[in-house]
């Protein structure tokens, strides 16, 4: 059985699968366009120095989310 | 019903987008693409034209149109807004959208970023579901090629059914192919199958039940299927669009009314409820690109990409990301002031020279005293100084500042930023229109339509302001020199640039400040979701780079100075020349400025000078000098001794110098600015708005400071 996490809780270098998506409205769009849907492999990659954004992998794009919307993220880790 | 030619051609599509053909046979081609996929590149390329290019996604803001020739045949271009979808979400997208969807052109150009060709899929997967004119011209090969991706683009061509060609546009690769791709597709009689988006069953039965309704009352002019499809997605802006392009009103027609009940009811009954529907497209889209690319994407993780995270994790890590910051931006000033400081003195002594000839041509040609005193003294003077001044900070400036561009640092900077922008409730791309802001603040105000949020957009066009821009920090710098360093040496320049660097901190930390107050009051609300996208680091063309930001920017931004300081030499001149009285006009409005001014620690004559400086920042010091010179006397502008001794004796303490910094920092925007501000919001209330909160807050400051120093008795 996979654990499922929000995306936040991945640490810099860590890989997960996307099981659902939270987020509404807009963000729900804007993350589908750049690919991010239920199956998706991201991969946590660098965090800012404040901790917050962080910079995740997607679909072989480097993309920026706040925490706010990474947390509205869920993910199944391998 | 008004089918005219008016509303369903190109001319229906607004937002200021009017294509302008030359000949009436010329094909219309839309540059489409996502953000940062060198599309201006290709554009720019095609046309010969100067579009602004740099390594972040959104630098195309406005709709830019081109010539272009090939094989005798004449085309217009169209460089539409980077979006990656065309199921809008914001102002740029819909016009991207709209442009593809009702703007009639011939042919759409689809142009792709080779190293992530599956996300670009979706954007091409969407334009082929509306027209088959279309060409996919797969970009920055050369980049995927040195990332270790190889693609084989002909089986991508025959799963999509349109031509996809490979192109290298930095280096005008591809492009001849392109195009003869473009005329080749244009000149297709019978155009094979393209490529059909299969969805979920209950989906495809939907539109099925809907689609010959819509064959019925739309004809030939757009492709149905298409249609059902967004009329069951309702989507509301599209409709508008579609409507508007159409002439008549398509969910007002009973047919389509009933079969639409009809197919929404068919996938009601297979459980998909309408909030679910627009999941299910973009999944199948998505997925279908996914299924596409795994077959043609060879990826091989390199040493590049490897070298990109290492990168990453010095420039934004936590213990050294800030510090790095800071310390680019002290070496570019640095460079700047130092650099600038020799030319800046030969300019200056052969354009004094020029003016000595100048006196004695006039003396020659005999005209009367107080033409030459005006033309020369009054009009040339101020020329000189702006360009001599000027000129030799910017031409450093400028190409350093693209240089960090090309090079796909500004993004970096505001991810590391980003949280403090959350903190002020603002958006985190206010930092790239901050950036744009050092250049001219009118092109970072025009930078700010990358924001999505309307509320998050005018914080930054209102608080664009704090950030110095090129015709500030002369006056900076100038002043700087002046009261606090001297010239000489190495230490002094390095001086100059920490308080430099100390004043635009200021003024970062005053726009973080002032942005958490506006969304606190009259911007109220929280700050929205953004994806902030990180581009791979380009090795920047370091030719082109000075090429295009001396010519680009360094003269037109120049010219545009002088052409505002040429007539204002001439009001100043005018001024002080003409007596009422037993004083000049310039010394009657200084001295009514005169107690006010004092009270924020300046003059009467300083504050005079910042308000005809109002159509160009850069002119502020030349009036004032031309102020106090008209009552004093000054051989050699050029020499900061002298100019500070001139100042000096007009009352200049540490503390007129400090204000008047800080007053440079923030006062109300330059009337390019403001013009700028007024077209992008369309508002003259918020115009306003810009123009006085700076100048509000720079009032206070400078009282704040001005008294306290006073009260202490410092001054």
């Amino acid at each position: 059985m996979n654990q499922i996490y929000s995306l936040t809780s991945l640490k810099e270098g860590e890989r997960a699968r996307v099981s659902t998506l939270l987020s509404n409205g807009s963000m729900r769009r804007r993350l589908q366009d750049i690919g991010l849907i239920e199956g998706t492999e991201v991969e946590c990659v660098q965090k800012s120095p404040a901790g917050d954004p962080v910079a995740y992998m997607i679909r072989g794009a480097l993309i920026a989310l706040r925490s706010e919307d990474s947390a509205n993220v869920l993910v199944a880790c391998r | 019903m008004g089918l005219t030619s008016g509303s369903t051609g190109i001319k229906a599509v607004d937002m200021g987008l009017v294509v302008k053909k030359q000949t009436e046979d010329d094909k219309v081609i839309a540059l489409a693409g996502n953000p940062n996929v060198g599309k201006s590149t290709v554009f720019n390329a095609l046309t010969g034209m100067n579009q602004h290019t740099g390594n972040w996604p959104g630098k195309t803001v406005t709709n830019a149109q081109g010539y272009c020739t090939y094989n005798d045949r004449h085309f217009v271009m169209v460089d539409i807004p980077g979006c990656y979808s065309l199921m809008a979400h914001s102002a740029e997208e819909e016009v991207a959208r709209d442009f593809v969807c009702f703007g009639n052109p011939d042919a759409v150009v689809v142009v792709c970023d080779a190293t992530c060709l599956e996300r670009n899929m979706n954007l091409v997967l969407q334009t082929v579901e509306i027209t088959p004119n279309v060409v996919v011209c797969v970009n920055l090969m050369d980049e995927a090629e040195r990332k270790g991706i190889r693609l084989d683009l002909d089986q991508v061509a025959q799963r999509l059914g349109v031509p996809v060609i490979p192109a290298a546009a930095r280096s005008g690769k591809g492009l001849d192919e392109l195009m003869q791709a473009v005329c080749d597709r244009l000149d297709e009689e019978e155009k094979g199958e393209t490529i059909q988006i299969r969805y979920i069953r209950p989906i495809e039965d939907a539109i099925a039940t809907l689609q010959p309704a819509v064959e019925t009352v739309c004809g030939e002019t757009v492709n149905a299927r298409w249609l059902a499809l967004k009329l069951l997605d309702y989507d509301a802006s599209l409709i508008h669009a579609l409507n508007e392009s159409l002439g008549f009103d398509v969910t007002g027609d009973a047919l389509v009314q009933e079969k639409l009940e009809e197919a929404k009811q068919i996938m009601q009954s297979r459980g998909i409820s309408l909030e679910e529907l627009r999941d299910k497209i973009v999944s199948c889209i998505v997925l279908t690109a996914e299924d596409i690319c795994n077959d043609v994407v060879h990826h091989e993780r390199t040493k590049r990409e490897i070298r990109d995270r290492k990168i990453d994790r010095i420039l934004t890590s936590k213990w050294t990301g800030f510090p790095i910051m800071l310390l680019l931006l002290g070496i570019i000033f640095w460079l700047t002031i130092t650099g600038a400081n020799y030319p800046s003195q030969l300019l200056s002594d052969g354009l004094f020279w020029i003016q000595d000839r100048l006196m004695d041509l006039f003396v020659m040609m005999g005209a009367p005293v107080w033409l030459r005193s005006m033309l020369v003294e009054g009009v040339y003077r101020v020329l000189a100084w702006v360009v001599s001044v000027m000129l030799p900070p910017m031409a450093i400036f400028f190409p350093l500042f693209t240089l960090l561009e090309d090079l796909g640092y500004l993004p970096r900077v505001a991810f590391n930023l980003d949280k403090y922008f959350k903190k002020a409730r603002a958006c985190g791309k206010q930092a790239l229109t901050m950036c744009m802001g050092f250049g001219c603040n009118a092109a970072g105000i025009v930078g700010c339509r990358i924001i999505d949020s309307p509320r998050e957009r005018l914080i930054a066009m209102i608080t664009n302001n704090f950030v110095p821009c090129n015709g500030r920090y002369p006056t900076l710098i100038a002043i700087i020199t002046m009261f606090f360093i001297g010239t000489a040496g190495m230490g002094a320049s390095f001086l100059s640039t920490l308080i430099l660097t100390g004043v635009i901190v200021l003024g970062i930390v005053m726009t973080f400040l002032v942005s958490r107050l506006l969304s606190a009051t009259i911007l109220k609300g929280v700050p929205s979701s953004f994806t902030l996208e990180l581009p791979p680091y380009r090795r920047p063309q370091i030719g082109k780079v000075i090429v295009r930001s001396i010519f680009d920017r360094t003269l037109f931004v120049l010219g545009r100075a002088a052409a505002v300081a040429a007539p204002a030499g001439l009001i100043i001149w005018v001024m002080a020349n003409v007596f009422v009285g037993d004083a000049s006009l310039l010394a009657h409005c200084a001295a009514f400025l005169d107690p006010f001014a004092q009270l924020i620690g300046l003059d009467g004559v300083i504050l005079l000078a910042f308000i005809l400086g109002f159509p160009a920042n850069e002119i502020v010091v030349p009036i004032i000098i031309m102020a106090y010179m008209a009552t004093g006397s000054l051989t050699d502008m050029s020499d900061l001794t002298q100019l500070h001794t001139l100042l000096v004796n007009n009352g200049w303490t540490w503390l007129t110098a400090v204000c008047t910094m800080l007053f440079s920092l923030m006062h109300w925007p330059c009337s390019t600015t403001c013009m700028t501000i007024k077209k992008e919001t369309q508002s003259l209330k918020w115009t306003l708005i810009s123009f006085a909160v700076p100048t509000g807050i720079g009032i206070i400051v400078c009282f704040l400071v001005a008294s306290a120093a006073r009260l202490f008795g410092l001054v």
